[in-house]
């Protein structure tokens, strides 16, 4: 058997149970509906609209959080590992701010900010902000030290030895930290949706959950699902493009 | 070398303080609305008075006992799912692809199917923290078992060792850091889907709290869980990397 028909055997397998028995049993439970009407649902949803536009809104609010988190935190990521001492004395601070969950400023977003895109954007901001932040100075740290002395050897200045020696040695590990956040992004665009904000898949989700509609709930997870799946596809394909064997970096966090 | 470290941490409280600081003095001059941002003196009382008391405690240990609960169940599957998986070849030839859709999969996706399923009840939160933080887990371990030297699992069949054999005395201690770090990553995804749960379901904790202080508009009580909430990531961050390096010190040493 080739491997694409050993990956899909069991999910099929799965799923034709599923129908079977959802058939048979005549359940009319509201959490579960046969794969069939799923991918009816999915279908007709797609039809008429209202599912791309949902999507066109979640990934506005990923993509426009990952923008400006991944902006300042690749800032602070350059500035702190270029310049050590601040780095040291910042240090305290970022730890402090870091650890609280993202989730929890989903009431602050919402009492300052109010409902909309600009909420959504500001936390998937603050989640993107840390991933680039620790990965890029990583990475600047993680610089073959040679190329420094290289470097000081041809008496580069320090303008000169930035942008021609540390971004092009640190740029495979901040593309896969970007690629990384921008996983995150998706994901806690989502969960502010399905938390708080009446916009987007996340709410797409929770609305057709209370209107006791399985099968479109379903749809959606199966569409987010997809959608998640499709970014992650997308972007390590772009990753390898850009950097071809350089993209080839260990991934540590 | 000790000395100057001091220096530096003193240097880096002195900044923290400074934050602190500019935070008091943008509530004091009223800068962003006291609605919005109380001072850090006003989220400092909200906090003692609600550990005082006994109101905040009460909703803190209710989400340390929802993430941990969860948290444990998810790991304790992952590795016995994840060591199945990890050394059959059969197997992750045909469940390892499907993990691979599975896994960017929002976990918080999943609520809605599980208050359909289960209501908006604890069950559910448990079920959901558990679901999110199994990915993590279940990948780290299976990686973990997969990339273990193979010259070691000779070794382990030239002594005739059984199976379970392997896997306890060759494979688990082999892939200990991998699991270690997945479940290190599943802590973090366990607090914020508590959070998440509590928010939705209404049920008892810090999630629930935050919520209902900002549709009341009691700003101070918000900012003081969200404090408690980064000391509560922070604590449970700092415990597990401890854990890690204890349990992890023979491999420092064989270096």
């Amino acid at each position: 058997m080739s491997r694409a028909a050993k990956a899909l055997a069991i999910p099929a397998a799965l799923l034709v149970a599923a129908e079977i028995a959802i058939r048979l049993s005549g359940t009319t439970s509201l959490a579960v509906a046969p794969p069939s009407s799923v991918v009816m649902a999915l279908l007709a949803a797609l039809g008429d609209g209202t599912m791309l536009a949902a999507t066109r809104d979640t990934l506005a609010c990923a993509f426009g959080g990952l923008i400006v988190g991944g902006a300042i935190g690749l800032v602070l990521g350059l500035l702190f590992g270029l310049v050590r001492p601040l780095d040291r004395l910042m240090e305290l601070t970022v730890e402090a701010i870091r650890p609280i969950p993202s989730v929890a400023l989903i009431p602050i977003g919402m009492l300052s900010l109010g409902f909309g895109y600009g909420f959504e954007i500001a936390i998937v901001a603050f989640a993107c902000v840390w991933t680039m932040l620790i990965m890029t100075r990583a990475a600047i740290a993680g610089i073959e030290p040679r190329l420094l002395e290289v470097s000081r050897a041809l008496r580069l200045s320090t303008h000169q030895r930035i942008f021609k020696i540390v971004i092009p040695a640190a740029l495979p590990r901040i593309i896969v930290a970007l690629r990384l956040a921008a996983g995150f992004a998706l994901v806690v665009a989502v969960t502010v949706e399905i938390a708080a904000n009446p916009q987007g898949l996340g709410y797409g989700i929770l609305i057709a959950q209370q209107s006791l509609s399985p099968q479109l709930m379903l749809a959606y997870l199966l569409w987010i699902g997809l959608v998640g799946y499709g970014l992650n596809v997308l972007l390590s394909l772009a990753q390898q493009r850009l950097l071809g064997r350089a993209a080839m970096v260990e991934v540590r966090q | 070398m000790n000395g100057r470290r001091f220096l530096w941490l003193t240097g880096g409280f002195l900044v923290a303080a400074g934050f602190v600081w500019f935070w008091q003095w943008i509530a004091d001059h009223r800068l962003i609305s006291p609605v919005f941002l109380p001072g850090p003196d006003r989220a400092w009382a909200a906090l003692v008075k609600g550990m005082v008391d006994g109101d905040l405690t009460e909703k803190l240990f209710a989400t340390i006992r929802r993430m941990i609960y969860g948290w444990l169940l998810a790991s304790l599957v992952g590795i016995a799912l994840g060591a199945a998986i990890g050394t059959s070849k059969v197997l992750r030839e045909y469940l390892a692809p499907m993990f691979e859709f599975l896994r960017p999969l929002p976990a918080s996706a999943i609520i809605p199917v599980a208050i359909a399923l289960l209501g908006l009840s604890d069950p559910m939160a448990l079920a959901v923290i558990a679901f999110g933080s199994l990915w993590p887990v279940l990948l780290a371990t299976i990686h973990g078992f997969s990339a273990v030297e193979p010259r070691l699992y000779e070794v382990g069949r030239a002594l005739r060792l059984s199976r379970p054999a392997v896997i306890f005395k060759i494979a688990l201690p082999s892939a200990s850091p991998d699991i270690l770090a997945g479940m290190r990553l599943g802590l973090t995804v366990a607090l914020i889907l508590s959070v998440v749960c509590e928010m939705l379901a209404g049920r008892d904790g810090l999630g629930n709290w935050i919520l209902l202080s900002a549709r009341a508009f009691r700003a101070p009580d918000l900012y003081a869980g969200v404090i408690l909430l980064g000391v509560l990531g922070y604590v449970s961050s700092v415990a597990i990397a401890a854990v890690e390096h204890r349990l992890l010190i023979w491999r420092d040493r064989a270096r």
